[in-house]
């Protein structure tokens, strides 16, 4: 509840920033803000309080995820920084930033649908303006108009379905829900239909297929620096939710939606990682391995199992770290616009430190021992054998080896020799470096010792 | 704790490389898999006085899924990690007149093959099993990637997809193996003996094992990548290769499939010996029109890693001693061949056996040692391939003798293209080029003659390597006939 407030108050006070001339504190400020957040968490671990007449429950469930994504955002600062110094408006950018972070964390550790709408929104509206901010940019302002459209078609969905489970259940709060479906509801259709209405906003937010058709187009358009922030923060909170509500009160209804998610599952993974092979563009190819990874993340859902809970922790955050590296080498890379893959020719010859994280990064998000992506998927994958889900591991299985081959292709054009590109040496700042080394030690020391990771929820 | 000494040593060194200067890099790995060996002869008398407790080692690593560090040698393991811990030298020593790009790299990648490998033939604890099995794939494949020749994007990506799809396979059967076992459930090898699986189970498990292993061994019809890879490879990958990580295969066959999959193994188990049979009768008959003496080895690599398989599967202690004999054996005498043809190929700039020959003239000491490692290679009686092979084809008859009158042919078939093959590079009419072809360097003297005087041991006194193998042997083979 702290961190909450902590992270609201300092919006506030970013957006004053411009008012009050006090810009060039202002990182500072956010840093040291969100580091106190993160304290905060870390001091209400074991406490389990809920707030406001059981609207919000911070259990260790939602506090480590509230961690994970202050301390996501807090690395994401090292480049994020700079997203606030070059725009004009920096103040905004930054408020904008922290409330969708305060959207984030209400959405993790909501006990109450209402709260839920509201956390879903703040996130939704900080980033659809945060999509189009690069104003001058076409591609951008697609990107937020693509984004607003669908985000609330999707709304509508996820509204319409919280009104149905209201009218069958007569309450908001989760506990009260599942008690009222447990003793059997009085309609048990329009539960259902709230049931998958729910389910349809949900997909839409994680972006799985077939409700993914936004996700390429607003990632590459957005700039970089958002598509960063959304591919980890937006989609850890995301998924915090989404098991969350269904593992609470829509538990006693499993036999209706989970052969819904685990073919969902089954299909994003496919879509995502097939569709990924056929991109030229790096930041289009990670949009579509965002996608897949959600497939995956969805089969813990699917499984429902009590390590469910802890594997959609670690996965979210393996998958986070590795793709702010991803995204980072993306960033520090591709300065003249060129956002493909062959702007990594030849990095082994020029930065062979570089290429080296780089090569771990590539191996965590495809899965490769023993770095933290492999764990990731272990743990997803025993959950999903021991709740009986075979078919759906083997299609996992199949689709790793797909995503194998385009991690790869990033890795063989670091090693290639050729490089046409080599007059042109970008250079690297020292936070790009610093970035880096932490993601990709990060994704080694979680690669080695998972088992504290998994742990901190179960 | 001597067990992990000697598995993460080669891990250490390897890090090492990273604060290296980059004109010492050959040295220091020359000195640190010298040290390595030293460790191995140290272990191996401490086996042979029968302490084996101070060998293994059990730490907890993922304790709530019941992971552990666990470590422990047995006949069989010692014998691979000597043989590992030989070659390694061996095949440092044999690059040094190769001036690789980045040589700290390179070095680097071939001590962490090291610990990988190494890792593989210890590990006791199934997922850490699958860890090293996995991570032997990642040193490699760079090796091939960065130094290697031809269209090597392609084939490197070939050889990752392949293996890799075939460990996925593995590691959905141990976790399914694992949630088999009594509860709280384990990973460690005593635990997945125990677990309960009907033959249906054991049927799909045992292909599930089998692809996997058949892919890095490799075996009729898996084994399509491993021509190209072989070839493309530089010359230390493919002695890497072929030396020592397809002896993974076996070793994975005969400690985690034997025992955990009786009846899938009495199920499949013939139709597996069709498989090696045809591996072994294919691999011969295409090695025999191969130009390129590169690929003309990874051919009669196929040759012979199916003969061994098909030794495995025979479940005798014959069939299966032979298979520990051969596996030595051959992972010296392919080194030596591999060597043979890095040598021809850096002095004569090609490996097209149809544009060589005359070899012999100028180098007397090359056309022995290339002889001697040649007559092992076809088993001729008093080298280390005879032992093996004379083995093999005994157990492989108490199982079926018609199967055991078609893996005969390889004794011809392998004389007939490894004969052709030295008479066309060494023999003949002295070509123009091979005139330029001089004597051996020092590196290369001392590792053909140290591979050399292997291969004569072996064939004259190799009861130390079968009495060794015998105990663990044994009871692989006493457990299969209780289970069944």
């Amino acid at each position: 509840m702290k961190a909450l407030i902590l992270i609201s108050v300092l919006g506030v006070i970013a957006m004053m920033a411009d008012v009050f001339r006090y810009k060039k504190y202002l990182v500072p400020i956010i840093v040291a803000g969100l580091g106190a957040a993160l304290i905060s968490v870390i001091m209400d671990w074991d406490t389990g309080i809920r707030y406001f007449n059981d609207t919000a429950y911070f259990d260790n469930y939602a506090l480590a995820f509230i961690g994970a994504i202050l301390s996501i955002t807090l690395l994401w600062m090292f480049l994020g920084q700079e997203y606030f110094k070059n725009s004009n408006s920096n103040g905004e950018h930054a408020a904008l930033i922290l409330f969708a972070l305060a959207g984030a964390v209400v959405m993790i550790s909501f006990s109450d649908l209402t709260l839920f709408f509201i956390g879903l929104e703040i996130l939704s509206i900080s980033l659809y303006v945060l999509a189009a901010s690069d104003k001058l940019n076409l591609k951008s302002n697609e990107a937020g108009l693509k984004y607003f459209l669908m985000g609330a078609f999707a709304t509508g969905f996820l509204l319409f379905g919280i009104a149905l489970i209201y009218g069958a259940t007569g309450t908001f709060n989760l506990n009260g829900i599942h008690d009222a479906l447990a003793k059997g509801a009085n309609s048990p259709m329009i539960v259902k239909a709230g049931v998958l209405f729910i389910l349809v906003g949900l997909l839409f937010k994680v972006s799985a297929a077939p409700f993914h058709f936004w996700a390429p187009d607003v990632y590459e358009g957005s700039p970089t620096l958002i598509t960063m922030f959304m591919a980890t923060v937006v989609k850890i909170a995301a998924f915090a939710a989404f098991y969350r509500l269904f593992s609470t009160c829509f538990i006693s209804l499993a036999d209706t939606w989970i052969p819904v998610v685990a073919g969902l599952s089954a299909i994003t993974m496919l879509v995502g990682n097939i569709m990924a092979v056929f991109q030229s563009s790096f930041k289009r190819m990670l949009a579509y391995s965002s996608i897949a990874h959600a497939g995956y993340m969805m089969m813990a859902i699917a499984a429902m199992n009590e390590i469910s809970a802890g594997s959609i922790f670690l996965y979210a955050l393996a998958y986070s770290v590795g793709s702010l590296g991803a995204f980072a080498c993306l960033h520090a890379l591709s300065k003249n616009g060129d956002e493909s893959i062959s702007s990594f020719n030849g990095l082994w010859k020029r930065q062979p430190i570089v290429a080296i994280f780089l090569t771990l990064i590539m191996f965590s998000l495809a899965g490769i021992p023993p770095v933290a992506g492999f764990f990731a998927k272990y743990y997803l994958f025993y959950g999903a054998l021991s709740s009986g889900l075979t078919w759906l591991v083997l299609i996992a299985i199949l689709s790793s080896l797909i995503g194998v081959y385009y991690y790869f292709r990033v890795i063989f054009a670091t090693f290639r020799e050729d490089s046409s590109s080599e007059a042109e040496l970008p250079v690297l700042l020292p936070r790009h470096y610093i970035l880096l080394a932490i993601t990709a030690l990060v994704s080694l020391g979680m690669g080695l010792f998972p088992a504290w990771f998994q742990s901190l929820i179960s | 704790m001597l067990a992990l000494l000697l598995i993460f040593f080669p891990l250490l060194a390897a890090l090492g490389t990273l604060f290296l200067q980059r004109n010492n890099a050959k040295m220091y790995a020359m000195i640190s898999s010298l040290i390595q060996l030293g460790i191995t002869v140290y272990i191996f008398s401490v086996y042979l006085i029968g302490d084996v407790s101070l060998l293994a080692t059990d730490v907890p690593w993922v304790p709530n899924l019941g992971i552990n560090l666990k470590f422990g040698m047995d006949g069989i393991s010692i014998l691979l990690v000597a043989l590992t811990n030989i070659l390694t030298p061996l095949i440092i020593l044999s690059s040094f007149r190769n001036n690789y790009a980045n040589p700290n790299a390179f070095y680097g990648l071939i001590l962490l093959m090291q610990f990988a490998l190494l890792g593989v033939f210890t590990a006791l604890d199934g997922f850490l099993f699958y860890v090293f099995w996995e991570l032997a794939l990642i040193p490699i494949w760079f090796i091939c990637l960065l130094w290697g020749g031809g269209d090597r994007v392609r084939i490197t990506l070939k050889f990752f997809i392949y293996t890799l799809s075939g460990s996925l396979l593995m590691l959905i059967a141990l976790i399914f193996i694992y949630l088999q076992t009594p509860a709280p459930h384990n990973f460690s090898i005593d635990a997945l003996y125990q677990a309960s699986l009907t033959a249906e189970m054991q049927g799909y498990l045992f292909w599930c094992f089998f692809i996997a292993f058949a892919i890095k061994i490799p075996i009729f019809p898996f084994h399509t990548w491993q021509p190209d890879t072989y070839t493309d490879a530089p010359a230390q990958g493919s002695m890497l290769l072929s030396g020592i990580m397809l002896k993974m295969g076996v070793y994975g066959i005969i400690r985690w499939m034997l025992p955990i999959l009786p009846e899938g193994i009495a199920e499949w188990g013939n139709v597996v010996m069709i498989l090696c049979l045809i591996s072994i009768i294919y691999a011969s008959c295409i090695a025999i029109v191969q130009k390129d003496f590169k690929r003309l080895i990874a051919y009669s690599s196929i040759a012979h890693v199916g003969l061994i398989t098909a030794g495995v599967f025979t479940l005798n202690i014959q069939g299966l001693q032979g298979s520990m004999v051969q596996m030595l054996a051959h992972g010296v005498n392919v080194i030596g061949l591999f060597f043979i043809a890095d040598i021809i190929q850096r002095r004569m700039k090609t490996r097209d056996m149809n544009k060589l020959g005359g070899l012999a003239h100028n180098s007397p000491l090359f056309t022995i040692l290339f002889l001697i490692v040649l007559l092992g290679s076809v088993a001729l009686p008093l080298t280390n391939g005879f032992v093996g092979e004379f083995l093999l084809l005994t157990g492989i008859y108490s199982y079926n003798a018609w199967i055991a009158a078609g893996c005969g042919l390889t004794v011809i078939l392998g004389a007939v293209y490894m004969l052709r093959a030295y008479q066309k590079v060494m023999l003949g009419e002295l070509h123009e080029k091979s005139v330029e072809f001089t004597g051996l360097a020092k590196s290369e003297k001392i590792v053909l003659i140290v591979v050399a005087f292997l291969i004569i041991a072996g064939g004259i006194y190799p009861k130390p390597i079968l009495s060794i193998a015998q105990p663990a042997l044994e009871e692989i083979v006493l457990n299969l006939k209780g289970n069944l």
